[in-house]
């Protein structure tokens, strides 16, 4: 019971732990300043109204002091001097995998993206590190006027589509990092569905982060029209290097009346990254906006996603696992706003603590007055492996008024060690006994998930831990 | 005992007033020099430390606007009680083992004490006769443990200001079957007092401290930074109860620690019903294994009325529970804020911690903040928390109202089965 050593996890955490030395044509230095937006703005052609969004983005970062009166210290050791924020090798991104270049393709196929792309997805885009350098889409879903592109070209070609949601549903100003982005983001999908469309399959993004000291600033805005529907699927990876690198993402959803819109992340960023990521979902009236997240890799990510719920009978849910290893620190949640009567969502958080690795839930769940039958649920299991493993709850309610209704409940277990005696008892070795009790742990939510996306999950976090019952 | 009451006519000085300090401690000036050093010590912290903020993370969801108003208030004069309905209504419960009544900070009636617990040694005293008799005593519990969550320049202003208090000590294996009364009441306008309870319960003692906090005059504004520390020895089974009363017009600080050895059977209850803004807040420290602490609180707000409330539950020891249940019952305009922690220190293992807040929403501008928090860092736990807001069920009262029940009559009943 009082082994602490670290269990030996097979999560694949190495699958994208390779790099190529690749030449950039297009690099905006190390360090940021007005010049590098410039760089930036000019690199990619950007409208003047652009250009502006980002100069007053970087005044508000430059601005806003760091949340370390909540959150964790190590933000402290981001050196944002020693950063490069824009590197690629062109600006459009090929319609075909035959036109990417070599070692691009080589990385994405090593990950296995055009072999998903075949099986079971509508549309892919690959970028690697600031720029998609693939970008397609099933022929049929652009006849319905299904519009997926990157962001310069979303701003560029569809303005009168994104404009008007660009920056609504996280403005500049929402946190540090939110302006961060706003400054000087690159990449990300840009995706409109008209009215009534339901997209099937679902649309994938695949972030790729290759060289070192870089950062990542992808920006994603996906619209649903009235009665669409959509799934978005978001993986990412990149190499291990000494020095920290840094992902700091804006993620906008708006899903108009009656629309649904499905965010999945799977994020297995390797061990030195940063991961800062604003999401937030705006649902209008009867749309569903659901966020499913698993953090299972990067060294400190900070990520509650939100949805705020505009119209009545609008629904919101966070489903969400985190896996904490040595030197990780899952810092997650989940933000639910109603500003409207009728509406509910649902928040299921599942972590998994292991070594000295920290995962914490952060909570925030508004009911302003006037409203009712609001209703919330809200779950956090932890589950703690190792004697020295960390996890917090943090959670916030704010109800007001008699007609709204809350739950909120938390408990933190361990693994029991009778249940692992009893599987073993049955020829199962430690390591197999382990590994089915966490399953156990995480099924009824991965449950919840997309078929092939659980499938690849329930692979992921499939534990060989001989040796660690404790 | 030796405390005499005389109308002095010196200036009253407000907390804001640069002199107050000195002016305080040639009137009070109490026994020993490390008590006076330590006075001197704590006043130097409350002007250095910074005001909360909007965003100071223990003041989430507060309303700290009142923070603004505290320098007003000016330190309590020396004076004569008069009230004669003072004794009568301080004079609760038959059965007790002892009474003390104050009336802003000034003893207002004799100590009363049962001989035979004090030939077995047991203290029961103020806190300026057990300075002067028990200096050791006091100096090795006074102010040793501090809430920590969020006050503490204001538990600074209390040390630097507080003339008077109440020090309880059960010495080992005695047992106090029947309650110590405490009385603090308030009543002169405009007037800050600085209630201050300890309670040392040794090994295999038992005691039972009833502490009521009331305001003689309906109208008058007040400000109360009372505090209330309790140490437990192994096996002790203490119990801290407080009924906070203070008029409408009152802002309040209670800031408490529970802090216990091995084997202890200890409960701190409070019920608030009184005051403008009471900000609360609990510590319960765990140092030793096999001990059982319950921390509850339950509240009515009305009107206005604005409950701040902050707890700690610390398991430094394994093999320990403590149970936190916080239950509101909110009418009117009130605000309630819940912000709950429990820490489970790594060596803490096989603890037993839980954590629960319950808010019946009773009006329609009512609002119910919950803020239950975790900190884990041992495997071998059970801990859970738990955050509901809810209303009275629609089906319930119509069951009342089916049996002729009136519907404010079954509100009332169904209030009292919330609690």
């Amino acid at each position: 019971m009082s082994k602490t050593e670290t269990p030996d996890l097979n999560i694949e955490r190495d699958v994208g732990n390779f790099h190529y030395d690749t030449t950039y044509e297009f690099d905006a230095g190390v360090g940021l300043s007005e010049a590098t937006i410039d760089y930036i703005a000019d690199v990619k052609g950007e409208d003047e109204w652009v250009r502006e969004f980002r100069k007053k983005a970087l005044k508000v970062f430059n601005d806003k002091p760091l949340p370390t009166h909540w959150a964790s210290r190590d933000l402290e050791n981001i050196d944002y001097t020693k950063i490069r924020y824009y590197l690629s090798k062109g600006q459009r991104p090929s319609r075909s995998w035959d036109e990417v270049p070599d070692e691009i393709k080589e990385t994405f196929e090593r990950l296995g993206i055009p072999e998903k792309e075949r099986a079971y997805l509508a549309g892919v885009e690959a970028q690697f590190d600031s720029e998609a350098s693939y970008s397609n889409m099933k022929e049929e879903l652009s006849k319905q006027g299904v519009i997926f592109v990157g962001s310069t070209e979303g701003l560029k070609e569809h303005p009168e589509i994104f404009r008007k949601w660009f920056g609504k549903v996280i403005p500049i100003g929402d946190n540090k990092f939110s302006a961060l982005n706003s400054a000087v983001f690159s990449g990300g999908s840009f995706i409109y569905v008209p009215p009534g469309v339901k997209v099937k399959q679902p649309l994938q993004a695949y972030f790729r982060i290759n060289a070192e000291n870089f950062g990542q600033f992808e920006r994603t805005l996906i619209i649903a029209d009235e009665g669409a529907e959509i799934t978005y699927m978001e993986g990412c990876t990149a190499p291990k290097f000494e020095t920290s690198t840094l992902h700091s993402a804006v993620v906008e959803l708006v899903a108009l009346k009656g629309a649904k819109i499905q965010y999945i992340t799977v994020q297995n960023w390797s061990e030195n990254v940063f991961n800062l990521v604003t999401k937030r979902g705006l649902a209008m009236e009867g749309a569903e906006v659901k966020w499913i997240d698993c953090n299972i890799g990067s060294r400190l990510t900070m990520k509650y996603p939100g949805v705020i719920m505009r119209g009545e009978g609008a629904r919101g849910e966070v489903l969400s696992i985190a896996l904490a290893h040595d030197n990780q620190h899952q810092d997650t949640g989940a933000k639910m706003i109603h500003a409207a009567s009728n509406t509910t969502s649902n928040i299921i958080s599942k972590s998994i603590s292991i070594g000295q690795g920290r995962a914490t839930y952060r909570g925030v769940v508004a009911m302003p007055k006037h409203l009712k039958n609001c209703k919330n649920n809200t779950e956090c299991d932890a589950l703690l492996i190792n004697t020295n493993s960390r996890t917090d709850t943090y959670p916030a309610i704010t109800v007001r008024g008699n007609r709204n209704t809350v739950q909120h409940e938390a408990s933190v277990s361990k693994v029991s060690a009778e249940q692992i005696f009893y599987m073993m008892q049955r020829g199962l070795s430690e390591g197999e006994a382990m590994s089915l009790s966490v399953n156990g742990f995480v099924n009824d939510l991965i449950r919840e998930f997309p078929m092939e996306y659980s499938v690849e999950l329930k692979r992921l976090i499939d534990l060989e831990m001989e040796g660690s019952v404790g | 005992m030796t405390t005499t009451i005389e109308s002095t006519e010196s200036e009253t000085l407000r907390i804001g007033d640069a002199a107050v300090f000195e002016q305080r401690q040639q009137q009070f000036g109490m026994a020993g020099d490390w008590f006076a050093a330590l006075q001197i010590e704590n006043w130097k912290r409350y002007l250095e430390l910074p005001r909360p903020t909007r965003v100071s993370e223990k003041w989430r969801f507060a309303n700290i606007r009142f923070l603004d108003e505290l320098e007003n208030f000016c330190v309590a004069p020396l004076r004569a009680v008069d009230e004669p309905s003072l004794l009568e209504r301080s004079e609760r419960l038959s059965k007790v083992s002892g009474r003390l009544t104050f009336v802003d900070d000034n003893l207002a009636a004799p100590r009363t004490m049962s001989p035979e617990l004090e030939s077995k040694g047991v203290i029961f005293a103020t806190l300026v006769d057990a300075l002067a008799r028990y200096p050791d005593l006091v100096k090795k519990h006074f102010m040793k443990h501090s809430p920590d969550l969020g006050s503490d320049k204001y538990e600074a202003l209390h040390v630097a200001l507080l003339r008077n208090g109440v020090f309880v000590y059960v010495p080992k294996g005695v047992v106090v079957e029947d309650p110590f009364i405490v009385n603090y009441w308030n009543q002169a306008d405009d007037v800050a007092i600085f209630p201050h309870t300890t309670v040392v319960c040794e090994d295999d003692a038992k005691v039972t401290v009833l502490e009521f906090q009331e305001s003689l005059n309906p109208d008058a504004a007040g400000l109360v930074i009372a505090n209330a520390h309790m140490i437990a020895g192994d096996r002790a089974q203490p119990t801290h109860d407080i009924v906070q009363n203070w008029n409408r017009k009152t802002l309040s600080f209670q800031l408490n620690t529970n802090t216990v050895g091995a084997e202890t059977n200890a409960r701190g209850l409070i019920i608030n019903l009184g005051s403008r803004q009471a900000r609360q807040e609990v510590h319960g420290r765990i140092l030793g294994s096999n001990s059982n602490v319950e921390m509850y609180s339950l509240n009515v707000p009305r009107g206005e009325q604005e409950f701040d409330q902050r707890t700690l539950q610390t398991h430094v020891a394994p093999k320990s529970r403590s149970d936190l249940l916080y239950k509101n019952a909110l009418s009117d305009d009130t605000r309630t804020i819940f912000s709950g922690l429990i820490i489970v220190e790594p060596d803490a293992q096989q603890t037993d911690a839980y954590q629960k807040n319950n808010n019946l929403m009773l009006s329609e501008s009512a609002e119910a903040n919950s803020l239950p928090g975790l900190e884990i860092g041992a495997n071998d736990v059970k801990c859970s928390h738990g955050a509901t807001s809810g209303r009275i069920d629609e089906s319930e009262l119509f069951y009342f109202l089916a049996r002729g029940i009136p519907k404010h009559k079954a509100q009332e009943l169904m209030v009292f089965g919330f609690f």
